[in-house]
């Protein structure tokens, strides 16, 4: 169990992320909010608690990486390297603008701390496998993470790559499933059931838990359990909010792959003042405010 | 005559070779590598050889993966799958990021055979060279091959090659200088220059013989790289003869046929007809008769330069 106070800092640090992501697409006039805000704790919590990483060195080899496979929430990968300090905060804005390092997906080649580009779904988990791997044949013992969107599963290669991850027995690959249970057209049980899913990835060869993605708690416990299973992968099913944070795009399809208008955006930040402001109290009430 | 050899095998061994020297080489295959030989590679260094089974989009991602950390990967299969099947993961996990990878393709073409449409592709070379960052290498024959796999992996980058099931005619040799985006000339001539890739390049010095008995002078050059196109070398040969020839197993819709009239088109216009597998799905056969059906041989490039010479004497 975390200290409450750094609980409390991972929430503020988690509401900031969000307000960015928010900022981000509203200025865009595009982008995927729903599973950017539904991504977002698991990401603060591997970015600024777990994982092994030197902001100032993004290319340092025996970094842990981090692979987003689903793509389009991009705007929370890329909020939180910024609050990392990797680059400027104030690039954030540039999001999807002509000539910007910050694309609608992904670009490894573009801006750093991104570690592969995706954005075409399916395709990040063969490449965690081959990073895995390569860290296998260098002895490194660096771990791979990668998040994987439920929709996503819905793609073959996924399949393909879980079979590879457990056949050469990759225990320094730690996957995520952002199971926020929506997608474009739906929730995913109707566009196209992905249900059973722990017992699809224990059927390939992976150990499996299911977490509730919002619990930072929950998030770090799972990780020091995937790190303790050796000779196969570990699938990490996060149970999250499409939307979270944002009262109207809690569970809201129609915030899949839309921005918020004018009205929207005013109410969005409100609220995720109102959240900081309370979570900054609660702080200084432990005495303990950054 | 000449000498027949195999490409895949001459591939598979300089691999082994490279193994030996270059230990951040690994090889990927997909259930075919004793076809495409990398068998080869995968015994004398089992470490560094993953199969990863009748799943070839997964392959493509590991191999990027493994390329984002340092390794220089050949990713190998037959070509009909490394393309076709895998265009999107290719494009989207090694082009787009410009990854150290190199897909190396057996069985491309018609020349596959017996396996028929399903195994033979006559696209390969169209999907591979229309990528950004992606380039295109069909060497000649057994000796070129090797060159060309010690070439593609000492080069930085994305690469296609592709590389045919059968043993072709040894047309060049050992001391023959072979480089990335430069075409060889072959054999000098001023009336018509056939330029032509892979096993495609025998039949047109085979062609330009029968050409040289009806005392046309025939040129031909060896267009080892399809992309970058050596539009030096191409636009010399259009200055020097007038008119052209290309020769590939391949559709001659976007293949090599396609790179030289776009370049000639744009920078020096002369008559050009372009040899190469019709707008058509191949069938099983013996691979000579395939050829033959499918317009790939030296009488076909005759016929062609007899054309084109016609249409620049008018």
């Amino acid at each position: 169990m975390l200290e409450k106070k750094e609980l409390l800092e991972l929430s503020v640090k988690a509401n900031a992320i969000r307000r960015h992501i928010i900022d981000m697409v509203y200025n865009a006039g595009s982008g995927h909010p729903g599973g950017s805000l539904s991504a977002t704790d698991i990401l603060v919590a591997l970015y600024f608690k777990i994982m092994r990483y030197d902001p100032k060195n993004p290319k340092w080899e025996d970094r842990d990486r981090f692979v987003l496979s689903k793509g389009h929430a991009a705007p929370a990968l890329y909020a939180v390297l910024a609050e990392l300090g990797v680059f400027p905060v104030e690039e954030l804005l540039t999001l999807r603008k002509v000539g910007s390092r910050l694309q609608g997906h992904p670009d490894m080649r573009k801006l750093p701390g991104i570690e592969a580009s995706t954005g075409s779904l399916g395709q990040g988990l063969s490449i965690a496998n081959g990073m895995a791997l390569a860290a296998k044949l260098d002895r490194k013992l660096y771990n791979v993470y990668v998040m994987l969107g439920d929709g996503e599963v819905q793609e073959g290669q996924i399949w393909e790559a879980a079979m590879f991850a457990s056949h050469y027995k990759l225990d320094n690959l730690i996957a995520f499933l952002d199971r926020n249970k929506l997608q474009i057209d739906g929730e995913t049980e109707q566009v196209m059931s992905i249900e059973p899913i722990s017992e699809k990835w224990r059927a390939f060869g992976w150990e499996v838990k299911e977490i509730n993605g919002h619990d930072f708690d929950d998030i770090i416990d799972a990780v020091e359990w995937a790190k303790g299973v050796k000779g196969k992968p570990a699938m990490i099913i996060a149970h999250t909010i499409k939307g979270k944070g944002v009262s109207f795009m809690e569970g809201s399809v129609h915030f899949h792959g839309k921005p918020p208008n004018d009205e929207e955006y005013r109410i969005a930040i409100n609220e995720l003042e109102e959240e900081r402001k309370r979570l900054m109290e609660e702080l200084s009430s432990l005495g303990g405010a950054e | 005559m000449w000498e027949m050899a195999s490409q895949r095998m001459a591939f598979g061994r300089t691999l082994v070779e490279i193994g030996r020297e270059n230990t951040d080489l690994v090889v990927l295959g997909a259930d075919l590598s004793s076809s495409t030989k990398t068998r080869l590679f995968e015994k004398e260094f089992p470490e560094r050889f993953f199969n990863c089974g009748i799943a070839e989009a997964n392959m493509m991602g590991v191999a990027a993966g493994l390329a984002a950390s340092g390794k220089t990967v050949v990713a190998s299969t037959f070509a009909v799958f490394a393309t076709g099947r895998c265009y999107d993961q290719i494009r989207q996990s090694i082009a787009y990021p410009r990854l150290n990878v190199k897909i190396v393709a057996s069985h491309a073409g018609i020349t596959v055979g017996g396996d028929g449409a399903s195994h033979q592709t006559a696209e390969d070379i169209a999907l591979m060279k229309v990528l950004p960052n992606m380039r295109v290498v069909v060497p000649a024959d057994a000796i070129e091959t090797s060159k060309a796999t010690r070439a593609i992996i000492e080069s930085e980058g994305p690469y296609y090659m592709r590389m045919g099931r059968s043993d072709v005619p040894t047309i060049t040799s050992e001391d023959d200088k072979f480089e990335l985006g430069k075409a060889s000339i072959m054999r000098d001539g001023s009336d018509v220059a056939i330029i032509g890739t892979g096993i495609m390049v025998s039949q047109a010095l085979k062609a330009a013989e029968m050409l040289r008995h009806e005392g046309i002078d025939a040129m031909v050059v060896n267009m080892s790289t399809i992309k970058p196109l050596d539009e030096e070398t191409t636009i010399k040969a259009a200055r020097r003869t007038g008119a052209v020839v290309t020769a590939e197993e391949h559709s001659v819709i976007f293949g090599l046929g396609n790179s030289v009239a776009m370049t000639l088109g744009e920078k020096y216009p002369v008559p050009i007809r372009r040899v190469g597998i019709p707008d058509t799905f191949g069938e099983s056969g013996n691979w000579d008769e395939l050829m033959v059906k499918y317009g790939l041989t030296p009488e076909n490039i005759v016929s062609a330069a007899k054309e084109v010479i016609k249409k620049k004497e008018e």
